[in-house]
This record gives structure tokens, C-alpha cells and sequence, in this order.
């Protein structure tokens, strides 16, 4: 039984593409079928992060407009067995393909069998949004603890419910325990009692995102990366695990043991 | 001698801004989300309309439903408020109530 996740967020560069690469990556790895699907039109990015763009063919525009074979756009990821990526067009806009083009090709994709189909949701509300929820059964918000993150994410949350992609799924990324703790940013509590809706996962702010990033390998295989710790966590909850959120500590430099001392 | 706080004395305690932004978010999404539901004020005039119709005949052209704000009374600032103002042609004379 296939199900079609959308990853959302409303805010741009919150997030989202990393996300999807990441949870992808990390149900490939725990054995599922998966297909990550790169919904921003004109913008593709999904590719670049997975460090895949050196494999493109053919696009999701190509499929839609019968010029290829959906197994032909279909990238064979060859690190990860199980893990496929349908990139986006560079050279064209949102406006290239409709919500019932996109359903369409959830539906084909479902046909070939994947476990998980991820949809990388562009940022905005207009047409590419609205082309990327068609064809989903689940939504994934993702947010930082910032102000303008939040607003957007709450209006996401609203578009989403309308178009009766109920109870989306929380995802707050970029959290600064440090910060948090001086009071400085908004605590993961604040975040959840603010949007209401459940949280499936947290985050923290990473260097290793940037290095992974730069490497083209997500940082979910990772074994000391503690956004890679927290993607595994998302993983382990979408399949169906009780995982309780990663214990977050400000760690304690040398620095900080001295300037304790010598306030005493 | 303690002096690690001594502008401390001297400058206001400000609030930390993680509680500032939680509240200026909470009052920002209150007018956001009431701001989102046009469509929602549609329907639910559509099912006002047609409640009070059971119950009295009513001037469809003059009436003015519309959410607006009002000054809140323990908070400062203004609360949402859904304001119907309804002119009754008639009552019914077999109307549903009681």
C-alpha cells in the first residue's frame, strides 16, 4: 500500500527539501520502496541534495507531457537500494503542469509499487503548492521557531485542512537548544501549543546539514550527526515506532566549566 | 563585592525575546486566521439565513453579517467579534421553537 507524503512548509528555505531527502533516504535504508519527487518547478533543488543532478535525463514535465516513460525520468539512487528520484524541470515554471496532471502521476507512481511516495513542496501557496498537495494522502509541515516560519506554517496549516489534508504532521527544524534555554527562541512547547497540530519530529541545528549538503549525502547515514540521529528518529516514527523526541543538552565547553569558577 | 550586575540595576528587565515572539505570533495569527475565513463566512451566512428563516421571516438584502474587532475587555488591543445585525419583516407563526 503506497502512501504519498507531501512536505510543506509555506516559508521557503525552512527546510523541506532536506527533510524529504533525508526521511527518503531513511526509509530506503530500513528497507522501503521509495520515490522522492521534486515538485519545485523551475527551482529544482531536491536533486543537488541528494547529489543525484549529474543523472538527469528526463524531468516530471517530460513525463507529464508524454515525452518519456515514467520509468525512464525515474533516477536509481545507486547507494541506497529501493530509493528513486523523479526531478523537477530547471528550465520551465509552476504553471507546466495542473493538479490533475499531478494526481495522474501519484497514481502511476503508486502503480510501480513504492512503499513511500515524498513530495518535495515548493515554498508559496500559488500553483505549485497546489499542484504539489493534489495527489497526496499526508502532509509534513515543516517550520523553524521563528516568527515568520510560524505565521506561514499556520497558513499552510489552514490551506492544507481545506483541502482536507487533515492532521498534518510537524516537523520543527533548525531548533537552538542553547538559545532556547536563555529564553532566546521559542521552546518546541511553544511551537506545538501555537500550531496545535502533532509533532513528529526535532531537529537541531547542524553544521553537518551545510557538510552533508555540500557532499551530496544526506546526513541521516550519518552515525554522529545529531540532525542525522533526528532524521533516523522521523524515519523510526513513520513506521509506525513510539520514538521519544531526542534529549537536547547545551553541551558544556571548557570555556564554560572556567567562567563558572571562576563566578563562584 | 558583587559588580557582575551592576548596569543590571540600573537598565529595565526586558522580557526574552522567546516570549515576546510567542505572544506577538499568538495575536498576529488571531487576525490572520480570521482574515483567511471569507469563504467560511459565506457558508455560514447561507446557515444563518436559513436557521432564523425557520423561525421569522427576515430582509435578506438588508442584513449584515461581518466579522469584525472590538475592544477586548481584560486584554488590550481588539478581540474578533462576529456581528450579525438581521431585520425581522415577521415571526412565523408555526415556527419550529418553542
Amino acid at each position: 500500500m503506497s502512501e504519498v507524503i507531501v512536505i510543506t512548509s509555506g516559508k521557503g528555505g525552512v527546510g523541506k527539501t532536506t527533510t524529504t531527502a533525508n526521511i527518503g533516504c531513511g526509509l530506503a535504508i530500513a528497507g522501503k520502496k521509495v520515490a522522492l519527487v521534486d515538485a519545485d518547478i523551475g527551482l529544482r533543488n531536491l536533486d543537488v541534495v541528494m547529489g543525484l543532478e549529474n543523472r538527469i535525463v528526463y524531468d516530471l514535465v517530460d513525463v507529464v507531457e508524454g515525452n518519456c516513460k515514467l520509468k525512464q525520468a525515474l533516477i536509481k539512487d545507486k547507494r541506497y537500494s529501493g530509493l528513486f528520484l523523479l526531478p523537477a524541470a530547471q528550465t520551465r515554471d509552476k504553471d507546466a503542469v495542473s493538479p490533475e496532471q499531478m494526481k495522474k502521476l501519484c497514481e502511476s507512481l503508486k502503480e510501480e509499487e513504492f512503499d513511500y511516495i515524498l513530495l518535495d513542496c515548493p515554498a508559496g501557496i500559488e500553483q505549485g503548492f497546489k499542484n504539489a498537495i493534489a495527489g497526496a494522502d499526508r502532509a509534513f509541515v515543516v517550520t523553524t521557531p521563528e516568527v515568520s516560519a510560524v505565521r506561514d506554517a499556520d497558513r499552510i496549516i489552514g490551506l492544507l485542512e481545506a483541502n482536507e489534508l487533515n492532521n498534518p504532521s510537524l516537523i520543527l527544524n533548525r531548533l537552538r537548544i542553547d538559545m532556547v534555554e536563555k529564553g532566546e527562541m521559542m521552546s518546541i512547547d511553544d511551537v506545538t501549543e501555537i500550531l496545535a497540530i502533532d509533532i513528529i519530529g526535532v531537529v537541531p541545528d547542524d553544521e553537518s546539514i551545510v557538510i552533508q549538503t555540500n557532499k551530496g549525502e544526506p546526513a541521516v547515514t550519518v552515525e554522529d550527526s545529531k540532525a542525522g540521529q533526528a532524521y533516523r528518529n522521523i524515519t523510526r516514527r513513520i513506521l509506525g515506532e513510539d520514538v521519544p523526541l531526542m534529549e537536547l543538552k547545551v553541551e558544556e565547553t571548557f570555556m564554560d566549566k572556567l567562567k563558572k569558577l571562576f563566578r563562584r | 563585592m558583587d559588580f557582575s550586575d551592576f548596569f543590571g540595576f540600573f537598565k529595565k528587565k526586558e522580557p526574552a525575546s522567546g516570549s515576546v515572539a510567542k505572544d506577538r505570533l499568538k495575536l498576529v495569527l488571531v487576525h490572520d486566521r480570521v482574515d483567511c475565513s471569507t469563504q467560511v463566512l459565506e457558508m455560514l451566512k447561507g446557515d444563518i439565513i436559513k436557521v432564523i428563516s425557520n423561525y421569522m421571516e427576515i430582509d435578506e438584502d438588508e442584513l449584515d453579517i461581518n466579522i469584525t474587532q472590538t475592544k477586548s475587555d481584560n486584554s488590550s488591543g481588539t478581540v474578533p467579534v462576529l456581528y450579525a445585525n438581521i431585520p425581522i419583516k415577521s415571526m412565523r407563526r408555526n415556527s419550529g421553537g418553542n
